[in-house]
C-alpha cells in the first residue's frame, strides 16, 4: 500500500546510511589509504585520546550555546511584539521575518563576510565616520564572526515556534488575568512565559543542534580560532582522509543531537498544557 | 426576590437599594458597524441583573465594556460614585466569569482560584483559606489538585465562578457561563446560581439568549436589541406588560393582533370588541395561556372566536394549537394536552388580556 | 485602552517595537548592504558605495561556468522535487491515516534532516554510495535532496491533511465512490495548496542547498557550489550581483508561497514544520 515506497526509501536512503556510518567507525585504513572492513575499537580509542577532539567539540558547544541564547534573546521579544503588539499588520511582519529564513543561507553567510573585513563595509564606515582610526581584528576570522552570523541565520528558526506557541495561548486567558487583578507585567509572567515555553525550547534546540553541526560559516568566516567540530570532520573526509574517525566523530554527533532532540522534547511535554 | 415595590422602584431606576452601577449613555462603533446606541442603566447593589438579547445585540459588548476589555466610544461607566471605564481592568473591583471559562491550563484548580489572590500580594494562609472556601462553596474542594483539563465543563464552570468570587469583588459579570453545559445541567446550575449570589449578596450581571433562563434567575431583566434597550424591567413585569411588539414575541409566546379603534371600538378583522384606548390603530399582544374554551369562564365579557386546528405541539403538561379562522386570523392557544381535538372548535380571551403594545422600529 | 490586552504597558510596548526595529534590521542590513554593493563600482567592501554601475551584472551575464551551474541546480531541484513529493505525500497519508508497526519510529525518521545538520545527512549518504560504488555526480545530490527534502514534503502535504474535512471524503464514499476515486476527486484537489506550496518550498531550499551537496558532488557543480568554490578563492564583486539575484528568486517564491498558504488558511506552517521535527 501507500507506506510501502517511502518507507522503503527512507530505510534505504536514511537509515541504512546512518547503520553504515555507524560501521565505518570501526573500520579502518590500510596502509595504502583504502578503508579495510576490519572491525575495532581502536578509531574510538584514539578519539578518546586526542584533545583537539573534545577541546574543539566543546568550543563548538559554547558556540553554539551562544548562538542559541541571542537567537532567543532577538527572537522572543520579537515573536511577542508580532503576537501581541502586531495588530492588523501582523501578517506583514511575519512575512518580513520569513523571508530571510529562505533566502539562501550562503549569500547571508558571504553578506556578512563582506561587512565584517578588514576592508570591508563596517570598517571603512567605522573609520569614515572616525570611531576606529584601523580596522578591527576580531571581527571577521574569530568565533565572534561565527557566533554573529549563525544568531543571523537562526534566529528567524528560533522566532518561528515561539510565534506558534504564542498563538496559541487563548486570548481570554490574557483578559481574565487582566480581569483577576494582573497587571500586564503580571501576566506575562505568571501566564503568557509559561504557556510559551514549549515553543521556546523547540526554538533553542533548533538552534543549538544546527548551529553545532554547522561547517560552513566557520570555514567561510571563523579563520585558526573558529574552527567547529564539523571542520575536523570535513577535513577528515579531505585533505586528512581518515574515514573511519570521520566517521566516528559525525556518529557521536548523531547520538549527540538525537539525544538532545529526545531531551528536548520530553520537557515540551511537560510544559504543554493544551 | 425583590417585592413588588422594590422592583418597581429599581425597573425606574430611582429610589430603593443603592446604586452601584451607573451606565451613562454609553455607545460603541466598531470600524463602520454600530454595536451599541446610547445606553443608559443603572445596576443596584445585590441585585441580579440580566442584559438579555440575540445574538449581535451586542449584550457581550456592554458587558466587555464594563469589565474593562473594550472601551465605549462615547458615554461613561460610574461605579458608587467614582468613574469605572478609566481604569483598565486589573483596577476594577469587577470580575468575569467567561463563557468558556479560560481556565489557565497550566495551573491546578487551587491555583486558578488563588491566583488573583497571589496577585494582590495576600500572605500564603490568607490565601488557603479563601480558596478553601470557595472551593467548598462551589463544591469544588475534591478536585483541588486537578488540572482544568481533567475536570467536566460544569466543573470548570465552578471553578471560574470561585476564582472570580474569591476577589469579593462589587460586582460579578458572567458571560453566558452556562451555554456550552447540557439542558438539564443548565438548569440545575441555574437554581444554583441564583442561590450562590443570593448567599453572597453581590450584584450579578447576567448576560445571555435564552429568555426562560433571564426569567427565572433575574430581578431584573434589560432586553437589548439592535444595540438599543427594548424593555428594562422584573420578570414578571415584562411578560404581562410587554411594550414592544418585539418584547412581547422574544420573551414567551404571544399572538399580535392588528387593529383599529374607532368610536370606542375596537376591530380586528371580524372580531371587534370595546375599546380601552383612545382611537386609532392598535397593535396588541395575546398570550396564548390567556385564550381558553369558550364558555368554560361563565364571562359575558369574553371576545369569542372559532376556527379550526392547523397545528398542534405538544409540550408535556400543556399544546400549543394553532387555530385558524374562517375571517383569516390565526391564533396560539395554549390548552392542556388532550387526544380529542376535532373540527371547529370555539375559544375565548378577556378584552383586558389583549394589551397595546408599541411597534418595534425595523433598526438599520 | 486596546494597550492592556497586550500584555504590556504603555512603556514596555515601545521597547518591544524598539527592539522589533532592531532585529528587522539586523536581518536585512546585510541583505541590503549586498545588493547595493552589486553596483558599487569600487567593488567589494569600502564605504560608502560610489561610481553605481552594472559592470558586475555584466560579468556575470557572461560567465558561462556560473550559468552552466545554474542549468545543473535547476535540474537537481526539478528532479527533487519529484523525489520529495512522490514519497513525502504518501508518507503523509501513511502518518494521518495508517496504522502500521513501527509508526512513531518512521515519523521520526522521515522528519530528521530537516533537524539534523546537514553534515550528518551528506556523509551519510556519502558512505553508502562509497560502499555500493555509485560514483559522485549529480545524481547522487538528486539522491541526497531528495531524500533530505522528503521532510519538508511530508510536514506540508500533512499539515493540509490535517485541514481537510474528514466528512468529505465520508461524503464521496457515501455517494458511492470508491477508495481511489475518492483520493482523486475529493482528497487531493484538497490538497492542491499544499502541494503547490510544497514544491515551492522544496525547488527553492533544493537551489540553496550546500551542507548535503558539499559532500555528494562530483565533476559538475550546483550554483551554491559554484559560487563556494570561488568564494574559498577571493571575494569578486560578481558575486555580490549573482547574490542579489538569488535573494530576488528566492523573494518571489516565497511571497508566492505565503500566499497560497494563506489562501489554504493556514500561516503557520513552518513553525508547524520545526515543531512536529522537534
Amino acid at each position: 500500500m501507500i507506506t510501502m515506497p517511502p518507507l522503503l526509501w527512507v530505510s534505504l536512503f536514511l537509515l541504512a546510511p546512518y547503520l553504515l556510518m555507524f560501521c565505518y567507525s570501526f573500520w579502518s585504513l590500510s596502509a595504502s589509504q583504502t578503508i579495510v572492513h576490519s572491525w575495532s575499537l581502536e578509531t574510538y580509542r584514539q578519539l578518546l585520546r586526542v584533545d583537539v577532539y573534545w577541546q574543539t567539540l566543546l568550543r563548538s558547544m559554547w558556540i553554539a550555546a551562544r548562538v542559541m541564547l541571542f537567537s532567543l534573546l532577538l527572537g522572543y521579544p520579537l515573536a511577542y511584539f508580532l503576537s501581541f503588539r502586531a495588530g492588523a499588520r501582523k501578517d506583514l511582519f511575519y512575512q518580513l521575518v520569513i523571508i530571510p529564513l529562505w533566502v539562501s543561507y550562503l549569500v547571508r553567510a558571504y553578506a556578512w563576510k563582506t561587512i565584517l573585513g578588514s576592508d570591508g563595509v563596517l570598517n571603512t564606515l567605522l573609520q569614515y565616520a572616525h570611531l576606529t582610526s584601523h580596522p578591527l581584528d576580531f571581527l571577521l576570522y574569530s568565533p565572534f564572526a561565527v557566533v554573529l552570523t549563525l544568531t543571523h541565520i537562526y534566529t528567524p528558526f528560533t522566532f518561528l515556534p515561539i510565534y506558534a506557541s504564542l498563538e496559541h495561548i487563548p486570548r481570554n486567558l490574557v483578559e481574565a488575568s487582566h480581569d483577576l487583578g494582573a497587571s500586564p507585567a503580571q501576566t506575562f509572567w505568571r501566564v503568557i512565559l509559561p504557556l510559551s515555553i514549549p515553543g521556546v525550547l523547540a526554538g533553542a534546540t533548533f538552534a543549538f543542534v544546527l548551529s553545532l553541526g554547522d561547517f560552513l560559516a566557520p570555514l567561510l568566516l571563523g579563520g585558526p580560532s573558529g574552527i567547529m567540530i564539523s571542520n575536523i570532520v570535513v577535513s577528515l573526509f579531505g585533505a586528512a582522509y581518515n574515514w573511519p574517525l570521520g566517521a566516528a566523530i559525525s556518529f557521536c554527533m548523531l547520538v549527540l543531537v538525537v539525544a538532545l532532540l529526545f531531551l528536548s522534547e520530553r520537557l515540551e511535554k511537560r510544559w504543554s498544557f493544551s | 426576590m425583590l417585592t413588588k415595590e422594590q422592583s418597581e422602584r429599581t425597573a425606574s431606576g430611582t429610589l430603593g437599594p443603592a446604586m452601584l452601577l451607573d451606565i451613562r449613555k454609553v455607545a460603541k462603533t466598531f470600524g463602520k458597524s454600530v454595536v451599541l446606541r446610547d445606553i443608559s442603566l443603572k445596576v443596584a447593589e445585590g441585585e441580579f441583573l440580566t442584559i438579555l438579547g440575540e445574538s449581535g445585540s451586542g449584550k457581550t459588548t456592554l458587558l466587555r465594556i464594563i469589565a474593562g476589555f473594550e472601551s465605549a466610544t462615547s458615554g461613561e461607566v460610574w461605579m458608587k460614585g467614582e468613574r469605572l471605564d478609566v481604569l483598565p481592568p486589573y483596577k476594577r473591583r469587577v470580575n468575569t466569569v467567561f463563557q468558556h471559562y479560560a481556565l489557565f491550563p497550566h495551573l491546578t484548580v487551587e491555583q486558578n482560584v488563588g491566583y488573583g489572590l497571589r496577585v494582590e500580594k495576600q500572605t500564603d494562609s490568607e490565601i488557603t483559606a479563601r480558596v478553601e472556601q470557595a472551593l467548598a462553596r462551589v463544591k469544588m474542594t475534591a478536585q483541588a489538585k486537578a488540572k482544568p483539563s481533567k475536570i467536566s465543563g460544569g466543573q470548570q464552570q465552578r471553578v471560574a465562578l470561585a476564582r472570580a468570587l474569591v476577589k469579593r469583588p462589587q460586582l460579578l459579570l458572567l458571560d453566558e457561563p452556562l451555554s456550552a453545559l447540557d439542558a438539564n445541567l443548565r438548569r440545575q446550575m441555574q437554581v444554583e446560581l441564583k442561590s450562590l449570589q443570593r448567599e453572597v449578596g453581590i450584584a450579578f450581571v447576567f448576560v445571555t439568549h435564552d429568555q426562560e433562563e433571564a426569567m427565572v434567575m433575574s430581578d431584573r431583566i434589560a432586553l437589548l436589541r439592535m444595540g438599543e434597550l427594548e424593555q428594562v424591567a422584573s420578570p414578571r413585569e415584562i411578560y404581562s406588560h410587554p411594550a414592544t411588539a418585539y418584547t412581547a414575541q422574544f420573551i414567551g409566546h404571544t399572538n399580535l393582533l392588528r387593529t383599529v379603534a374607532q368610536g370606542g371600538v375596537v376591530r380586528c378583522n371580524s372580531l371587534s370588541w370595546p375599546a380601552l384606548f383612545p382611537d386609532g390603530p392598535a397593535l396588541l399582544s395575546l398570550r396564548p395561556e390567556n385564550i381558553r374554551m369558550a364558555g368554560s369562564s361563565g364571562s359575558q365579557d369574553a371576545v369569542r372566536f372559532r376556527g379550526h386546528l392547523r397545528h398542534r405541539a405538544f409540550h408535556g403538561s400543556t399544546e400549543l394549537l394553532q387555530i385558524e379562522c374562517a375571517d383569516g386570523l390565526s391564533f396560539s392557544v395554549r390548552a392542556p394536552a388532550r387526544t380529542d381535538w376535532q373540527g371547529e372548535l370555539e375559544f375565548e380571551f378577556d378584552q383586558a388580556d389583549a394589551i397595546p403594545v408599541r411597534e418595534s422600529a425595523e433598526r438599520p | 485602552m486596546e494597550f492592556f490586552m497586550s500584555g504590556v504597558g504603555v512603556k514596555g510596548s515601545r521597547w518591544l517595537t524598539a527592539h522589533a526595529i532592531v532585529v528587522f534590521a539586523f536581518l536585512y542590513l546585510p541583505i541590503a548592504v549586498l545588493i547595493i554593493y552589486s553596483f558599487n563600482g569600487a567593488g567589494v567592501g569600502g564605504f560608502p558605495p560610489r561610481d553605481l554601475t552594472l559592470d558586475w551584472y555584466r560579468t556575470l551575464f557572461a560567465d558561462g561556468a556560473i550559468w552552466e551551474s545554474v542549468g545543473n541546480s535547476l535540474l537537481v531541484a526539478g528532479c527533487a522535487v519529484a523525489i520529495a513529493l512522490g514519497l513525502g505525500i504518501p508518507a503523509a497519508l501513511a502518518l494521518d491515516r495508517a496504522q502500521f508497526p513501527g509508526k512513531a519510529v518512521f515519523r521520526r525518521l522521515v522528519l530528521l534532516p530537516l533537524i539534523l545538520p546537514g553534515i550528518i545527512t551528506g556523509l551519510s549518504l556519502l558512505m553508502l554510495f562509497n560502499e555500493a560504488h555509485i560514483k559522485l555526480s549529480l545524481l547522487t545530490i538528486v539522491l541526497g535532496h531528495g531524500t533530505a527534502l522528503i521532510s519538508v514534503a511530508t510536514t506540508e502535504v500533512f499539515a493540509g491533511l490535517q485541514k481537510l474535512d474528514r466528512a468529505q471524503e465520508e461524503a464521496s464514499l457515501d455517494l458511492g465512490a470508491n477508495y481511489w476515486q475518492t483520493f482523486l476527486r475529493v482528497t487531493l484537489p484538497n490538497l492542491k495548496l499544499s502541494i503547490i506550496g510544497a514544491a515551492l518550498l522544496i525547488f527553492t531550499l533544493s537551489m540553496d542547498e550546500i551542507a548535503v551537496s558539499f559532500f555528494l558532488i562530483g565533476r559538475n557543480n550546483t550554483l551554491p557550489l559554484e559560487i563556494w568554490g570561488r568564494l574559498r578563492r577571493g571575494i569578486t564583486p560578481e558575486i555580490n550581483a549573482i547574490s542579489t539575484i538569488i535573494f530576488i528568486f528566492s523573494l518571489a517564491a516565497i511571497t508566492l508561497w505565503y500566499r497560497l498558504r494563506k489562501a489554504e488558511g493556514t500561516t503557520e506552517v513552518a513553525a508547524e514544520l520545526i515543531d512536529t521535527a522537534v
